[in-house]
């Protein structure tokens, strides 16, 4: 059936809590820049894509950098396998996150905001236009924002084109200048030289939708959510073997028993949690916290129950990431290559624990060789499947292998 | 900076440090420590260089001091304490006071697994390969103690070698994409041929729609071979048919050589850069067989005369006749790469270009008409090679318009690293031998000639002699050394004023001569836009090289390849040519010999346009 | 291609470039849309783009081919994506494969004879709690079982 996306009310702590579309801007606008950086530091709110960098520090280093331009990109190029909260709030709440973009733009005193939409969500594009074009009617975007003189901004919707990489954010700023998605080296980082070469703030989708929240609702509410270090709470995209897949809002630290026992999983064997890049949990390690010092995630909920064969997913992880690396550095596109060729080899039982031992002590070395986030986590299921579930993997039938 | 590195994508600039970031840093110094020693460096140096200016080896690939930064390769990777990765130290600018580990078990894991994979895609047969004994990805196999191949190793090629250029072959069987090939073609000479396509597994370095490269716009200059770390770039070797002529006895086979190769081959033998070894090579040339050896500055004596006639007609024409359709600046001709690049990007300016023939199609011509005549030799017995240090020479005596005698006028151009490779097969070790001469009758050539191998070379060689044939006096510069050709700068630009000229040319009287010098293909292109611009209507003289450095940095120079190694080829071009008789064109007597028994008519008569002058082909940028 | 062809599509182009921008930050949004309107970016479009935007035509080439959403050669009228993602996978995507390689006839990356479909895989389409998923054109269909996967194709013009 064709997709139709009702606006069905969601229930949540944080983001999914009541909000009126442009309140969050009228407040920063009254409250100032200070003000905004000081409630965003106090909150402690953490990018959402996955890296956890403090949102309110790359907020001020562009605000404090001198420049004629400076950019606001919302980056929803939301690739992770298993990830879709982006979708949900670009559908349904999409006031959130362009009023979320309007405070940072006002914030960092940028004019110009750019939504990164990957290609593979063209069908919500004309909607998000339309909402854009509404904002624009009620004075929400453009010239003199709500009244306040000399505070102009605008968002432009850019298309990916069907590329992962792309989701990594200077990857992302290559794209839109017209060139190949390959990710830049760091430093400099793209709050120094971004976009076209001007200071330019990188926002995960999730981030600035939770920001009018922040603003509206203040700091200390947003951190009475959530663990010490992971204030707040976090959309996990919850798909594979349950009964209720889709969208939780939950806070941060909620354990995967909890998590399990939400979404209606039975039988569960394992999670991958934070997507392919993520790493793969065993039942027996279901204690583990959702949060950024125990469980980091993006969002990406995986279940499995004991009927899957782990081999198998391994496997469909790394041929996706053989394909999606973006072939500019060694280590990850030759090393995937050979971390697939190892899976293979495992499935045909043609393999030697000492290369197994080579294969992993290159896992290593993508992980801390590699030039982005791509493939310094690419390895993480080879190396967290084949150890978690070993016993599975190199058993039975004699010459080692598990035909999956 | 270097040009490259303004002209590269943002993503390939270095680090801008605008102000200190750190308070530790004084006076633009800043204090960092590597492997437990304190050591100062500028602030936003990389760690590469900062380790290198203090004699700590770290290994590269993709980098090359020629190029803007890739930091794709990842063998340069160190550690730098409280970083959760390890960082490319080609591409970290320090701005702060760290603390780096350029061997830490974890960076020699790293490095040694980064070469395990490109050894695990390289084609790696070591024996058969041009770059055998000079390819970098054998010395860091090497360096790092590759005892097997853990991950695997190529076999069987994949990938069709293209051999469909006169000029480079591409065998992407060996490419490691470092990516220098992309970063030589679109960043240092804008010629743009070579891209990566696809990605993830199927990465690799291509064409236009894939087409084999003679189906593209490549102006065959060489350049990205220079900078290949592998076999995967090289010259198309015409060696094993030049060894077949020297051993047929029914066959005259004649050899003229350039000024470049001889500055560098010692390069090839083991010298440092900056040795000259041109009375060494004539015997060596003579061992390996060639009947005869000559000198190609002798014809770039002639073309001085025919290039500097043409421009003083030009001018003529210009101030005296009115004649609007007069082409000013006149361009020279000499640089085959730079010929195929103005036909390819600049097709509607070729009038501008002089019609003169390089030297070696001059020689060509020459040899197989005047000197099979006064020789006695059918010409269709004479092979003609020459020694240059270029690719698109290839290309250029395969032009089909290059058969004046009926013959093709050279049959062969051999490389400086092709050539090397015969004297080693001749069992030669070249420093060692005795000295000689060339061969007679081409036997002596100025030093202008010489000098035609250094950018800006060909403008002081003509200066020398368009201006005492204007004024009837020698240039007006201390020993000859017209220093504003000098140097390796982009574009160079200066002028020269002609006072109390011949009355032949008093139409020059008080004219401000005005001349550019540019080198390398993206400089030639800022040339042509002011051109095109209208901005150089006051300019009288252009020369254009299409190599970096000009013709000391062709295409077919051994490797490596730097700014610095080529300022000592030029050092030593420009030592050996003070030391020469005669250091003016037309004061070489085997040029005037030429005109009085040959060519009575002069500079740009009728026969000298059918012998030493050629045409163009309007090629434009459409791939077909 | 034939010369009246090159006109209109030289023509298409420079529209898109007065629409875009003479500068490489158009060089995505122009080629999505050539991609749109003729089901892939020629060699001459790609060059003509080049031309325009005063860069090489090899470095359009390389773009072009870096993006899966973009083709250098001719596909079909509609192109159906598939997700292959282990989400997609678990839901039945194999059943789903199977379905629309028997009713067109063609293997995934190849195009009917008659130019109306081509047949690809995507990576996650960000439908893992409603797979198996496919995107046909700009539209996406969640939930498939291999009847209404083919019901969609015969419903698609």
């Amino acid at each position: 059936m064709e997709n139709n996306f009702k606006k069905t009310k969601r229930e949540g702590v944080v983001i999914f809590s009541p909000y009126e579309s442009g309140s969050s801007i009228k407040k920063a606008l009254e409250i100032g820049r200070e003000n905004i950086l000081f409630e965003v530091r106090e909150s402690k709110m953490k990018g959402r894509g996955g890296a956890g960098f403090p949102t309110a520090t790359k907020w001020m280093l562009v605000a404090a950098s001198r420049a004629d331009k400076k950019y606001m990109i919302c980056n929803a190029d939301e690739g992770e396998p298993g990830t879709f909260k982006d979708r949900v709030l670009l559908t349904e709440y999409p006031a959130l996150v362009f009023d979320g973009m309007v405070v940072g733009g006002y914030t960092i005193g940028s004019e110009i905001g750019i939504l990164y939409l990957r290609g593979e969500y063209i069908f919500m594009l004309e909607e998000l236009e339309d909402f854009l074009q509404s904002m624009r009617k009620q004075n929400l975007l453009g010239k003199n924002i709500l009244g306040k003189e000399g505070f102009n901004f605008d968002i432009a919707i850019r298309l990916g084109s069907g590329a992962y990489v792309c989701g990594e954010e200077t990857a992302l700023i290559e794209s839109l200048e017209g060139h190949r998605g390959e990710p830049r080296n760091r430093p400099p980082y793209p709050v120094n030289t971004g976009y076209m070469g001007y200071p330019t703030v990188v926002n995960n989708v999730e981030t600035l939708a939770s920001i009018p929240q922040i603003i509206t609702k203040g700091a200390d509410w947003f951190k009475a959510h959530g663990t010490d270090k992971s204030t707040g709470s976090k959309l996990f995209s919850v798909s594979g073997d349950c009964e209720k897949p889709g969208v939780y809002e939950l806070p941060w630290g909620t354990s995967l028993n909890e998590l399990v026992e939400i979404v209606g999983a039975t039988n569960t064997k394992a999670i991958q949690v934070g997507g392919a890049s993520g790493i793969c949990i065993p039942k027996s390690q279901f204690d583990r916290k959702l949060s950024y010092e125990d469980a980091s995630t993006g969002g990406s909920i995986m279940i499995f129950n004991q009927s899957r064969k782990m081999l198998k997913v391994l496997k469909n992880f790394m041929e996706f990431f053989v394909e999606e690396s973006c072939g500019q550095c060694t280590p990850c596109r030759i090393g995937n290559i050979k971390l697939l060729e190892g899976v293979v080899k495992i499935e045909k039982g043609d393999y030697t624990f000492s290369y197994i031992n080579s294969l992993k002590d290159l896992s290593k070395t993508m992980q801390v060789a590699s030039k982005c986030g791509l493939g310094q986590s690419s390895p993480n299921p080879f190396i967290s499947i084949l150890e978690n579930f070993k016993d599975e993997i190199f058993s039975s039938n004699g010459n080692g292998a598990n035909h999956a | 900076m270097p040009d490259t590195i303004k002209r590269a994508p943002i993503s390939q600039q270095p680090f801008k440090v605008e102000k200190p970031l750190d308070l530790n840093a004084i006076g633009g110094m800043i204090s960092i420590q590597i492997n437990e020693k304190k050591v100062s460096v500028p602030l936003g140096t990389t760690i590469l260089e900062a380790c290198r200016d203090n004699h700590i080896h770290i290994p590269t690939l993709c980098h090359h001091p020629d190029l803007c930064i890739a930091g794709v390769c990842r063998v340069c990777v160190v550690e730098v304490d409280g970083m959760r990765t390890l960082q490319a130290s080609c591409s970290f600018p320090i701005t702060a006071s760290i603390k780096i580990k350029t061997s830490s078990e974890l960076v020699r894991k790293a490095r040694r697994n980064i070469i395990d994979l490109l050894l695990s895609e390289h084609h790696g047969e070591c024996y058969a390969c041009v770059k055998n004994k000079n390819c970098e990805l054998q010395t860091l196999s090497k360096e790092y103690g590759v005892d097997n191949m853990r991950f695997g190793h190529v076999k069987e090629p994949v990938y069709e070698v293209d051999f469909s250029s006169t000029s480079l072959v591409r065998d992407m069987n060996k490419c490691v994409l470092c990516r220098r090939c992309i970063r030589t073609c679109i960043d240092l000479q804008e010629v743009g041929v070579l891209e990566a396509i696809n990605r993830g597994d199927k990465t690799q370095i291509s064409t236009f729609y894939d087409k084999p490269l003679q189906d593209v716009i490549c102006i065959n200059c060489g350049q990205c071979l220079n900078r290949c770390p592998t076999g995967a770039l090289y010259s198309n070797d015409p060696s094993d048919e030049i060894w077949r002529a020297i051993d047929d006895p029914q066959k005259h086979v004649v050899i003229q050589t350039a000024p470049s190769p001889r500055a560098a081959i010692g390069e090839e033998f083991g010298y440092a850069p900056g040795h000259s070894f041109t009375p060494e090579l004539n015997t060596a040339l003579k061992r390996i067989g060639f009947d005869r050896v000559f000198d190609t500055n002798f014809t770039a004596d002639l073309t001085i005369l025919e290039e500097g006639t043409e421009l003083l007609t030009r001018l003529k024409k210009a101030i005296v006749d009115k004649d609007t359709t007069v082409k000013l600046p006149q361009f020279t001709s000499c640089s085959p790469g730079w010929i195929k690049f103005i036909e390819h990007f600049y097709p509607e300016h070729l009038d501008y270009l002089s019609t003169a023939k390089s030297p070696q199609q001059m020689f060509g011509a020459i040899i197989k008409t005047f000197y099979a005549q006064e020789q006695g030799i059918d010409p269709k017995d004479i092979v003609s090679v020459s020694l240059m240090p270029c690719s698109a020479k290839k290309f250029e005596c395969n032009r089909p318009e290059m058969d004046a005698s009926g013959f093709r006028d050279v049959d062969y151009g051999l490389t400086t690293r092709e050539l090397a490779k015969m004297i080693r097969e001749a069992g030669i070790f070249l420093p060692e031998l005795p000295k000689s001469g060339f061969d007679e009758p081409f036997g002596e050539a100025s030093g202008a000639g010489l000098i035609f191998g250094a950018t800006g070379g060909v403008m002081e060689a003509a200066l020398r002699t368009v201006y005492e044939l204007v004024t009837g006096r020698e240039v007006p510069f201390e020993n000859l050394r017209i220093e504003a050709c000098r140097g390796f700068e982009g574009i160079k630009e200066a002028s020269v004023k002609l006072e109390n000229v011949l009355p032949a040319y008093s139409f020059l009287e008080g004219v401000n001569f005005k001349f550019m010098v540019a080198h390398g293909t993206a400089n030639a292109k800022q040339v042509m836009e002011l051109l095109r611009e209208g901005k150089l209507s006051d300019v009288h003289f252009v020369e254009i090289m299409a190599c970096p450095g000009g013709c000391l940095g062709g295409g077919g120079q051994p490797i490596p390849t730097s700014e610095e190694i080529r300022k000592q080829r030029a050092k030593a071009i420009y030592a050996e040519e003070e030391g020469l008789p005669i250091r003016k064109s037309h004061e070489n007597p085997h040029v005037k010999y030429i005109y009085e028994k040959f060519i009575p008519e002069g500079p740009c008569s009728e026969l000298s346009h059918k012998l030493l002058h050629t045409h163009y082909k309007k090629r434009g940028r459409y791939i077909i | 291609m034939l010369v009246y062809e090159k006109n209109s599509l030289s023509e298409e182009i420079e529209l898109l470039i007065e629409r875009f921008g003479k500068d490489r930050v158009a060089l995505l949004p122009i080629l999505q849309i050539i991609e749109k309107r003729h089901n892939y970016i020629s060699e001459f479009a790609q060059q003509e783009v080049a031309r325009l935007l005063d860069i090489h035509p090899v470095e359009v080439y390389s773009v072009v081919s870096f993006y899966n959403f973009l083709h250098r050669y001719p596909q079909g009228k509609n192109i159906v994506r598939l997700c292959k993602t282990i989400s997609c996978d678990m839901a039945g995507k194999q059943e789903i494969e199977k379905a629309l390689k028997r009713e067109l006839g063609i293997n995934f990356d190849e195009t009917t004879r008659d130019k109306k479909w081509t047949l690809e895989y995507t990576s996650c389409l960000g439908m893992c709690d409603q797979g198996p998923a496919m995107l046909v054109n700009d539209k996406i269909y969640t939930k498939l079982d291999p009847e209404t996967a083919v019901k969609i194709l015969n419903d698609t013009k």
